[in-house]
């Protein structure tokens, strides 16, 4: 069973704040982690790699400091990692990115692709079921329990607005994962020992052999045309006095829009 | 495109270093330098004092605008219900169709009793009904073939879909399908004036910033849409339109529902539909205060929110979560409780009409979005509300 986890390093964006004077992101000391949902998808990898055995390979599309995620996912036990890089990724879109971890797939080899959910930068939740798309194999989204693993086939619980979904599905597949799936395991010491001299696997546009004009700005159709702070309202009214006074008033504004 | 950097312009400042999401830029020689690390996220661009920064075209940029006209909503339906986004997206859809000097088609897969002719009475022209059984229920591979099988037969120009659990789960194959452009999660489209192209605004970075999409050159330009951000269409009994009867011929599937277990908890059901929502923050201080928010709540026949912060402290159950990793919810009167109003929440319930925040932090961001702010003691000021809101409806 070969098995891939798509990660993403991102900013901890609980720490992203934008200057509402420039429109611009803030983010001085903002540090980079594993996207919170891929940490459970490397883990239902490994999970699955102690019951049906196999190999995980961790796979990110980034800038060379990205290689500081794949060490840490080989901390927690993935066999390889590879690192997707080049400066013709630049500017890729949902549809770019995706196009590009599917040639790396190719280039690899998966029976089953893991990713999270989505990555907590962009919120997308776009780039697992395009890349399903793109290798032609099926998908199920908002994994939230895996039942059973085979060489052919997978039983999962889709999580769904209502409730959940039992679906079955044929192998190879891709899944992306939801946080209620399991809980990452921690680093081991002899894991951290091998993250730190083990070789990350590097490839570049060439080396997938992917054509150029659907890389990287290229390739995407979409485009940032602007980033702006949220909007806040104008029309607060603060209610002063006692707390009896300002209810009173509180309450008489409301009888007055007939919301009582 | 690449981004450039004038250097005779440049002071040296660093403030663009800092403003750069990729650490893409450096300072070489007592000047910014754009590094190989740029992605062309543009967000430097306008933060330089001196305007050394600036963008520039290459002759790759300039591509050819794809064809295609109409707008098209997917109507998403469970056990032959049509979901409530879907009636959303038929009141955005037609403001856009009217923008554009357009029409306005529905799709729908799945046999729903009178459901084509409902979704013409919220707003659209015509409706490409399928009602083959292999479609009756929601599966990717099928409901993605389909879709992108009529749009590339009918070539719209804009197609909205629900950010649902099924929306956003197979519309993204679509997209890679065609080759266009997909904007995930939008809670604002506009459609701008000069280009006709469809400005979609999404939150980002966990609802920290807001980003305008473009899909510039191909087409259909696509959306998923958050649930209650957008408004339906009037309702007419007796508009008129056409339903277009598709065949699913090829719905081959390699993913099975095997089984279906719906879990709608009351609560999640009572938040989606709620006129009122009180809800509560760290600030309630406990399960004693939320004790107080629920007798206010039953005063008010409100149903009850919690942000992320009083849920984690175990005080109020997640189904009750307001906010980007909880629930969105809209409704007239939203009555903030000791919630400080951090942006992940804020989210959540900004579109409520009318917002009250109770906080006794006067410092608080709630109340920059407040309709009407108190500060105050939460076991002070809810005790009395109720008291007071009882009195005022006679009870």
């Amino acid at each position: 069973m070969k098995i891939v986890v798509c990660i993403k390093q991102v900013p901890d964006t609980a720490e992203v704040r934008i200057n509402p004077e420039t429109n611009t992101l803030v983010r001085d000391g903002v540090p980079s982690i594993i996207n919170p949902y891929d940490m459970h998808a490397l883990e239902a990898a490994l999970q699955i790699r102690e019951t049906a055995g196999g190999e995980v390979t961790a796979l990110t599309m980034g800038p060379p400091q990205a290689e500081a995620a794949l060490r840490e996912a080989i901390s927690m036990g993935v066999d390889k990692a590879v690192l997707v890089t080049d400066r013709l990724f630049a500017g890729s879109d949902t549809w770019a990115t995706a196009y590009t971890l599917c040639k790396a797939v190719e280039h690899i080899g998966a029976d089953i692709i893991l990713c999270g959910k989505q990555a907590i930068d962009g919120d997308t939740a776009q780039v697992g079921p395009e890349m399903a798309e793109f290798l032609d194999m099926p998908h199920v989204a908002y994994v939230r329990k895996i039942d059973e693993v085979t060489n052919n086939r997978i039983v999962v619980q889709r999580l769904m607005d209502d409730g959940y979904d039992v679906v079955e599905s044929a192998v190879p597949v891709l899944l992306t994962v939801v946080r209620e799936l399991n809980i990452p395991r921690m680093p081991s010491l002899k894991g951290k020992m091998a993250a730190k001299k083990a070789a990350i696997i590097r490839l570049t546009a060439a080396d997938l052999k992917a054509d150029e004009n659907s890389l990287g700005l290229k390739g995407s159709p979409t485009q940032v045309k602007n980033i702006f702070a949220p909007e806040a309202k104008t029309n607060r009214m603060m209610l002063s006095g006692t707390a009896e006074e300002s209810i009173d008033q509180l309450v008489k504004e409301l009888a007055a829009m007939k919301c009582l | 495109m690449f981004i450039k950097v004038n250097r005779e312009k440049c002071t040296g400042c660093s403030l663009c270093i800092s403003s750069c999401p990729y650490d893409a830029i450096v300072l070489h020689e007592e000047r910014a330098q754009i590094t190989p690390l740029c992605q062309l996220c543009r967000a430097c661009l306008g933060v330089c004092p001196e305007g050394a920064i600036s963008e520039v075209a290459e002759a790759s940029d300039q591509k050819e605008k794809g064809q295609g006209s109409g707008v098209w909503v997917f109507a998403e339906q469970r056990d032959g219900v049509i979901a409530g986004v879907s009636l959303e997206l038929l009141g955005a859809g037609r403001r856009l169709a009217g923008q554009l000097g357009t029409d306005l088609s529905a799709v729908l897969f799945g046999k729903v009793g009178p459901g084509p002719e409902e979704l013409i009475r919220w707003g659209a022209d015509r409706v490409y009904y399928c009602a083959d059984d292999s479609v009756a229920n929601f599966n990717d591979e099928p409901y993605a073939r389909l879709l992108a099988d009529l749009i590339t037969e009918h070539r719209p120009e804009i197609v909205l879909a629900g950010a649902t659990a099924i929306g956003r789960s197979f519309i993204p194959r679509i997209a890679a399908r065609l080759h266009t452009g997909l904007t995930a999660d939008c809670t604002s489209l506009e459609i701008d004036p000069e280009t006709r192209d469809l400005l979609q605004v999404r939150p980002a970075f966990g609802g920290n910033i807001m980003a305008t999409i473009l899909c510039p050159h191909t087409r259909p330009q696509m959306a998923t849409v958050r649930p209650r951000v957008m408004k339906p269409a009037e309702y007419a009994s007796d508009r008129k339109g056409e339903i277009i009867p598709v065949s699913a011929a090829q719905a081959v599937s390699r993913t099975r529902v095997v089984e279906t277990i719906r879990e709608v908890s009351e609560v999640a059901v009572n938040l989606a539909d709620a006129n009122i929502i009180v809800a509560g923050g760290r600030g309630v201080g406990g399960e004693k205060g939320f004790a107080l928010l629920f007798e206010l709540a039953d005063a008010l026949g409100a149903s009850i929110g919690a942000s992320r912060g009083a849920v984690d402290e175990g005080w109020i159950p997640y189904r009750h979560q307001v906010g980007q990793t909880g629930k969105t919810v809209g409704p007239k009167i939203y009555i903030a409780c000791g919630i400080s109003g951090a942006v992940q929440h804020v989210v959540g319930m900004q579109s409520s009409d009318i917002i009250i925040a109770i906080n006794k932090n006067p410092e608080a961001p709630i109340f920059n979005i407040a309709t009407y702010g108190i500060v105050g003691e939460i076991a002070e000021i809810i005790p009395l509300l109720t008291r007071k809101i009882r009195e005022a409806k006679g009870l």
